[in-house]
């Protein structure tokens, strides 16, 4: 199909639509104490808030593309029974409420976790309060967008170009790296960025199983909200922060990434 | 076909009306009172709330529990609430400000600070002073919410240095890392121990009388029911209210 006019029955419900998602985060923009944003950057919690948060959710985003896109291709291709079973619990970590989810890596990661017991006694790792519970945390709630995306691109390939490759003599693994996954890489891009963005803006799981710490474990979402107690204005700043570093990275990627016809 | 999907979506639509329509008048043509309250006072409230629907037949008591601060916030922006009882001054400071209180707060209850140890207390905790130890991990509210600010204070009093593990954003967090056994100790409210039910254990130090919560409540202004907010606010100040409040832990004025 042709770029052109949208047909007018999708015209409005799309401005709506349009209206819905932009209106809000335009009202934090008209909000917003521009006077004092200048200060309000220049503070060093905020940086380090900011710095924490890019450093984690692409951490966390690694951790989903080097676990997710296997489970992605095993859901996609693998012949074994239960797999509508196995799709519908990679999508159980976007219905939990991300603060039950906190808790139920802490009953699984924490101190006294069924594995963090062991973590703890035999290598001396513990993972909350620490910023590796922030990546894990991000991760947990992040994965299935990732996963979801990459097993649709998978999906949706001609199985002949593998079949092919298969014919010449390709072994199973060289098939997936040399010839699935280039294929899927814009379906693996977005499935990463929106992985991504939901790892940047992941609040409820982080703060229950990492905590609170200014420099370790506080992210934006966490500054955030308790701006939001004491200082409203700090918070729509802060937002706005988050807001734009996220906007102008995705713009970015988009562009060199994943840049449609 | 389609007649009969129509017909379908029509009647799910009279059914969506008209369930709509009885959760919005909340029973028969009863008068319902809207009480915001802090969060600690959740088992204490609800248990009033009972005594008062009783006394007072026909009228409903609805409440909505939070952080003192949100709910402020939401009675500012008209939030329409008939009582708001906070767990500190500056929370009812910010609603007196806005000009919605119908009446001059009144203190009716009072909270302190005591440490909580984990199941077990593999910290050895015994005092205030073994939160100061690096090998005891201690987490603490944040100081920009209330029990922050009380536990800032009556550490300062105290002359203790804690380096927290974290800083939680309200005091049931500091008690679900305690009782999950991932913090050794926290400080949170004698209540917030009671409320725990024995899971985790609560040490009184004399520190915490410079850090006491003050809980003030008031009828607002533009209230749906102004005449039983004022009589659920007299039950919260009665015996009947006391006892309740005593009962969970609370310090009464």
């Amino acid at each position: 199909m042709t770029r052109g006019r949208v047909p007018w029955p999708l015209v409005i419900p799309a401005a709506l639509g349009l209206a819905f998602l932009v209106l809000p985060p335009a009202g934090l923009v008209l909000r917003a104490p521009w006077s004092t944003l200048g200060a309000r950057l220049a503070e060093p919690q905020v940086l380090a808030a900011l710095r924490l948060s890019l450093v984690t959710a692409t951490l966390a985003t690694g951790l989903c593309l080097l676990l997710g896109v296997p489970l992605a291709w095993a859901l996609a291709r693998g012949g074994f029974r239960g797999r509508n079973l196995v799709r519908a619990l990679v999508t159980v970590p976007l219905v939990l409420p991300p603060v039950v989810g906190g808790v139920a890596l802490l009953t699984v990661l924490g101190r006294n976790g069924i594995v963090g017991r062991w973590l703890e006694a035999a290598f001396g790792v513990t993972l909350p309060f620490s910023t590796a519970g922030v990546v894990l945390a991000e991760a947990f709630v992040a994965m299935p967008f990732l996963v979801i995306s990459v097993e649709g691109a998978l999906r949706g390939v001609d199985p002949r170009y593998e079949e092919a490759a298969a014919t010449l003599g390709a072994s199973r693994w060289t098939i997936f790296r040399r010839v699935t996954l280039p294929m899927v890489a814009p379906g693996v891009a977005a499935g990463a960025i929106l992985c991504w963005a939901r790892a940047l803006g992941e609040f409820g799981a982080t703060i229950t199983f990492a905590g609170n710490f200014p420099g370790r474990t506080q992210t934006m979402p966490l500054a955030v909200y308790l701006a939001l107690e004491t200082d409203p204005q700090a918070a729509i700043v802060l937002s706005l922060v988050l807001l734009a570093v996220c906007t102008a990275i995705l713009a970015l990627l988009r562009d060199r990434w994943v840049s449609g016809p | 076909m389609s007649d009969r999907v129509f017909g379908k979506t029509a009647r799910a639509a009279v059914a969506l009306a008209s369930a709509l329509a009885a959760a919005g008048c909340g029973g028969a043509g009863g008068a319902t009172v809207t009480v915001f309250a802090a969060a600690s006072l959740t088992e204490s409230f609800t248990e009033l709330g009972r005594v008062f629907e009783r006394s007072h037949p026909g009228v409903k008591v609805r409440f909505s529990f939070a952080g003192s601060s949100a709910l402020a916030r939401q009675i500012v922006d008209g939030a329409p609430a008939d009582v708001f009882a906070a767990a500190d001054h500056s929370a009812m400071q910010a609603v007196t400000d806005a000009r919605r209180t119908a009446a001059a707060p009144r203190i009716f209850a009072r909270n302190r600070l005591v440490i909580a140890t984990a199941p077990g207390d593999p910290g050895g905790v015994r005092s205030l002073r073994d939160l100061a130890d690096r090998r005891v991990t201690v987490v603490l509210c944040a100081a920009q919410v209330p029990c922050g600010a009380a536990a800032r204070e009556a550490l300062r009093a105290a002359g203790v240095q804690v380096a927290p593990a974290s800083e939680e954003q309200d005091v049931k967090a500091v008690l679900t890392k305690v009782r999950m056994g991932e913090a050794d100790a926290g400080l949170v409210y004698r209540t917030d121990v009671r409320a725990a039910g024995g899971r985790v254990r609560g040490i009184d130090f004399p520190e915490a009388a410079h850090a006491v919560n003050d809980y003030p409540i008031a009828p607002l202004t533009g209230a749906s029911e102004p005449r039983h907010a004022r009589a659920f606010v007299s039950l919260v100040t009665s015996a009947r209210g006391r006892a309740a409040l005593a009962e969970r832990g609370f310090d009464l004025p």
